[in-house]
């Protein structure tokens, strides 16, 4: 026997979450198996769409930052994901994610990108920002101090304020570093930072709880400014009470600065998504892989994927599927010396045959891996070196695909939500189909 | 793969001809054309090599934030420390491994996270072997005492064989006070009570696996599945056997009512206690008697099914990852969760969608909780999913968070705090959810969630039994009152 479902999503990060639950949304019975934790710990936790257009000019400079993504959108070239699903999907995609986050984050009210500052001192352009950071936005004139700690060296208070300023903007930023209440080593993982706050523990012998310890090593450092930042480690579990504890305490707006990996932004936004899941009732199952497939015979379905449970072979069976397995870090796109490969199904990926070709000189120049993915018809299946589509019924979702470099355009989040969507809503659509198929053919005698 | 043997595209390229950087700089590469031969560098060793492990590390950290000890104690580097760092770092000659990981609870999450497949409980489980062989000294207080931990199954007949003395001198004040000051084992929870009957007296006095077959035979007729043979031999661990029969019994009668012929085979611990303290030659030794007694079991047309997921993960994961046993591959891949075992091999889901559990004793809504080892097997979300069609009973997920006591590691007096503040969310959560009692299929988490909340705690296999047998027909008896 098989474990079986109308629609079987394979990933867990933005992609395959939006997938399962634009499906599920649609009525159908969903079911999500994920083999490792998703790479949202390596995301910012912003939903970008677009920030940067890609340069078509030989001097690899990209346009941006983008005002109105949307607007730029038919300028990305014919093989962007965008450009597959339309920009009307985006926008109806983007509009469906925003139910899934709720008020937990900002942005929703404008086309326009915000400008959201980030853990170098850079600002980057986005369609979406957590609460948290809501109070930070580079457009903001009110002076801000920067606040960063010794034992946390990714964010630099200092450097980053500076940073801020050379890049011309409307307010006065400043940074100081400090040292962390309760926390002595060099090498605290941030999510101790986020649990010392989240519980309130007591930092000193007098019983001080975390957050007001740390407010008060903030307070003589103000100086006059009306909002402080600090390195997006303000709780995991309770980031509003921190945050609102925080103000109470010093008397001004408290905003999070987006960090590198691992970041606790993405980590929250992974948990509203797995939320969000358990809700619409979408079955998920994590920590075991996807091996293999089979597909039945001449007609070109996959009738069955074998998931790897510690040895066991577990066949699970659905009408559609959706490939959602991550780009080159989340191991849906691989390489070995010869070829690079989509490893499950072994959809065609375009690459040059020498592998010295597969990358730039230039550090931060046009890398061809960067663009390493399946190639999709409109519906997102994925077609094999001729153009036919590999499988009828799969599609694919996220970084997986290929013709983009989301890390250069700042479009990681929105394609993912955006073609899972959509791979979603077809999947739903033909698994929905086939059950009135099934349930015609099943009539013996008509009412 | 199926169909693996595609042409490469080879679209846009100068193919056979010189690669960029032998334009350049006028290099020899390993392009196509040129043979890559690989180096050995390091000598070949008698001990496991996990170099290539500790080479597939790229340093992203996402095993460190998966950690649940790390989160509520900075003075524990983390799984990306005790995996690769530290195989790295004791390569040479003048360092050893470091004390910290014996603070690793082996809850096994960072496997679950990594994405790059770095065998880190590999790792660690063979970094704390080493330590305790090498550093830990073999008349220290903290090494009989893990020692005796470790090996509670060797405690536990002397108990049962007067489980009312036992549950009464362990339960006393003075002797757990003594246990905390001389022995470094908490005082501050209550030992697991001996049951009045071990599962494997009550099996034996049932009439074993003789009695088993007339039921399971008698089964497949009602079911119409004659001429069929169905058979599985259950590890019940020490747990079950020893404190919980009612968990086994259960078991027993789910698998006869789908026609299953139940075997008992001789068996020890399976080991998890010893890894996690680093006492790898006692889970050898268990390790030996279990695959060869659960290989036969296999030969002879059994699947191997456990109602603990600790058991059921080292029989899985850590036996082919440690020892190098005649058999001990075959018993990973036929080893089984109990209640997976039946959501994949019977209509599980349609024997449940007519059955009620409404007004049967110590039946109601659940918070429940997946044990880390089960996350690990892919089984966070069955229970729910299994439970779902039964009537009178809710299941509400508690969430992805560790109970925090690891089996044996929130009993030793140095860990009971940090175990408690791990256990913290749990405990926030099921106070939150929408029951009064508990639900999970580990001994430990359940001690746990008894202890931090209050809660009785159920296991899955008897709200099985509820809604498919109804309580023991068969002279076992009701549950009784723990």
């Amino acid at each position: 026997m098989a474990i079986e479902d109308d629609v079987l999503v394979i990933g867990g990060g933005i992609a395959g979450a939006t997938a399962a639950l634009s499906a599920a949304d649609e009525g159908a019975d969903v079911r999500l198996v994920t083999h490792k934790e998703s790479t949202l710990r390596n995301a910012s936790g912003l939903i970008d769409v677009l920030g940067y257009l890609p340069s078509d000019d030989a001097d690899g400079a990209s346009e941006g930052p983008l005002v109105d993504p949307f607007a730029a959108i038919p300028d990305l070239p014919e093989t962007h994901p965008y450009r597959t699903v339309g920009v009307e999907a985006v926008r109806e995609a983007l509009s469906f994610f925003d139910g899934i986050l709720g008020d937990a984050y900002h942005g929703a009210h404008t086309d326009d990108n915000a400008l959201v500052p980030t853990q170098g001192g850079s600002v980057k352009p986005t369609a979406r920002y957590p609460r948290s950071s809501a109070a930070g936005l580079a457009s903001d004139p009110r002076d801000a101090l920067l606040v960063g700690f010794e034992t946390l060296p990714t964010f630099e208070g200092p450097l980053a304020a500076a940073h801020l300023e050379a890049a011309g903007v409307p307010f006065q930023a400043r940074g100081v570093t400090l040292s962390f209440p309760g926390i002595v080593r060099d090498d605290a993982k941030v999510t101790r930072y986020a649990h010392l706050l989240d519980q309130d523990e007591a930092v000193s012998r007098d019983g001080t709880g975390a957050r007001e310890a740390l407010a008060a090593a903030v307070q003589p450092h103000l100086e006059g400014e009306e909002r402080v930042g600090f390195p997006a480690v303000l709780g995991d579990e309770h980031p509003d009470e921190v945050r609102a504890a925080l103000e109470a305490h010093l008397g001004v707006d408290v905003f999070e600065v987006p960090m590198g990996p691992p970041s606790l932004p993405g980590l929250r936004l992974e948990d509203r998504l797995y939320a969000a899941l358990e809700a619409a009732g979408v079955e998920v199952r994590s920590g075991v892989p996807v091996v293999d497939y089979e597909s039945d015979g001449d007609d070109g379905r996959i009738d069955r994927v074998v998931v790897d449970r510690n040895g066991a072979e577990i066949p699970h069976r659905a009408d559609q599927y959706v490939l959602a397995t991550g780009g080159l870090v989340g191991k849906g796109v691989e390489s070995n010396r010869e070829r690079v490969i989509e490893p499950i199904f072994d959809c065609h990926v375009p690459h040059a045959t020498d592998r010295y070709d597969w990358f730039s000189e230039d550090a931060f120049g046009e890398h061809p891996f960067a663009r390493f993915g399946v190639v999709p018809d409109g519906e997102l299946r994925p077609r094999d070196g001729s153009g036919n589509v590999e499988f009828e019924n799969l599609r694919a979702a996220g970084a997986v695909l290929g013709g983009y470099d989301y890390a250069a355009e700042k479009s990681g989040a929105g394609v993912s939500i955006a073609t899972g969507y959509v791979a979603g809503r077809h999947a739903a659509a033909r698994s929905t189909d086939a059950r009135a198929r099934v349930a015609t053919n099943d009539e013996v005698t008509p009412q | 793969m199926s169909d693996a043997d595609r042409s490469i595209d080879d679209r846009g390229t100068d193919a056979g001809d010189k690669t960029e950087l032998e334009r350049a700089g006028d290099v020899e590469t390993a392009g196509p054309g040129n043979d890559f031969d690989p180096v050995q560098v390091f000598p070949e060793s008698e001990e496991m090599d996990l170099r290539p492990g500790a080479d597939d590390c790229y340093k992203c950290s996402t095993c460190d934030t998966s950690c649940p000890v790390a989160e509520v104690d900075d003075e524990f580097p983390g799984p990306k420390f005790q995996g690769p760092e530290q195989w790295r770092l004791k390569r040479q000659e003048d360092h050893d491994i470091d004390e910290t990981v014996m603070k690793c609870s082996n809850c096994m999450r960072c496997d679950g996270a990594c994405p790059s497949d770095v065998p880190l409980s590999q790792m660690h489980n063979t970094a704390r072997g080493e330590y305790v062989q090498k550093e830990m000294s073999k008349l220290s207080v903290e090494y009989w005492r893990n020692r005796t931990l470790a090996n509670y199954r060797r405690l536990a007949p002397l108990a049962a064989t007067f489980p009312r003395t036992s549950n009464f001198v362990m339960g006393l004040g003075p002797v757990r006070w003594l246990g905390e000051k001389l022995f470094g084992v908490t005082s501050e929870r209550e030992f697991p009570e001996f049951a009045t009957e071990t599962f494997r007296a009550w099996w034996a006095k049932r009439g074993g696996t003789e009695t088993s077959r007339r039921r399971a035979k008698a089964a497949r007729a009602e079911r119409g599945e004659e001429g069929s043979e169905k058979r599985i031999a259950y590890f019940h661990g020490c747990y079950a056997n020893y404190n919980t029969p009612e968990v086994a019994k259960a078991l027993v009668r789910v698998y006869e009512h789908f026609g299953y012929e139940v075997m008992v085979p001789e068996q020890r611990c399976s080991g998890t206690p010893m890894f996690a303290n680093g006492m790898l030659e006692d889970a050898r030794r268990a390790a030996e008697t279990n695959v060869d007694e659960l290989a036969t079991a296999i030969e002879e047309g059994a699947d191997v099914v456990a109602s603990c997921s600790s058991c059921s993960m080292s029989l899985r994961q850590e036996y082919p990852e440690l020892f190098d046993l005649e058999g001990v591959d075959d018993v990973a891949a036929n080893t089984w969760d109990a209640v997976e075992y039946l959501q994949v091999h019977e209509d599980l889901t349609g024997e449940l969608e007519e059955t009620s559990v409404e007004g049967v004793a110590g039946m109601e809504d659940f918070a429940y909780h997946a044990p880390c080892h089960a996350r690990n097997q892919g089984l966070a979300g069955q229970t729910r999913e299994v439970l779902e069609p039964i009537d009178g009973v809710e299941v509400h997920d508690v969430g992805d968070s560790c109970s925090g006591i690891s089996g044996t590691y929130g009993w030793k007096e140095e860990h009971y705090d940090t175990s408690m503040k791990i256990g913290e969310e749990m405990f926030e959560h099921m106070e939150a959810a929408d029951a009064e009692a508990g639900l999970t299929e580990c001994p430990t988490c359940s001690m746990q969630m008894g202890h931090g909340t209050g809660y009785e705690i159920t296991h899955t296999l008897e709200v099985l039994e509820a809604a498919l047998v109804g309580d023991g027909s068969d002279g076992g008896g009701a549950r009784p009152d723990r």
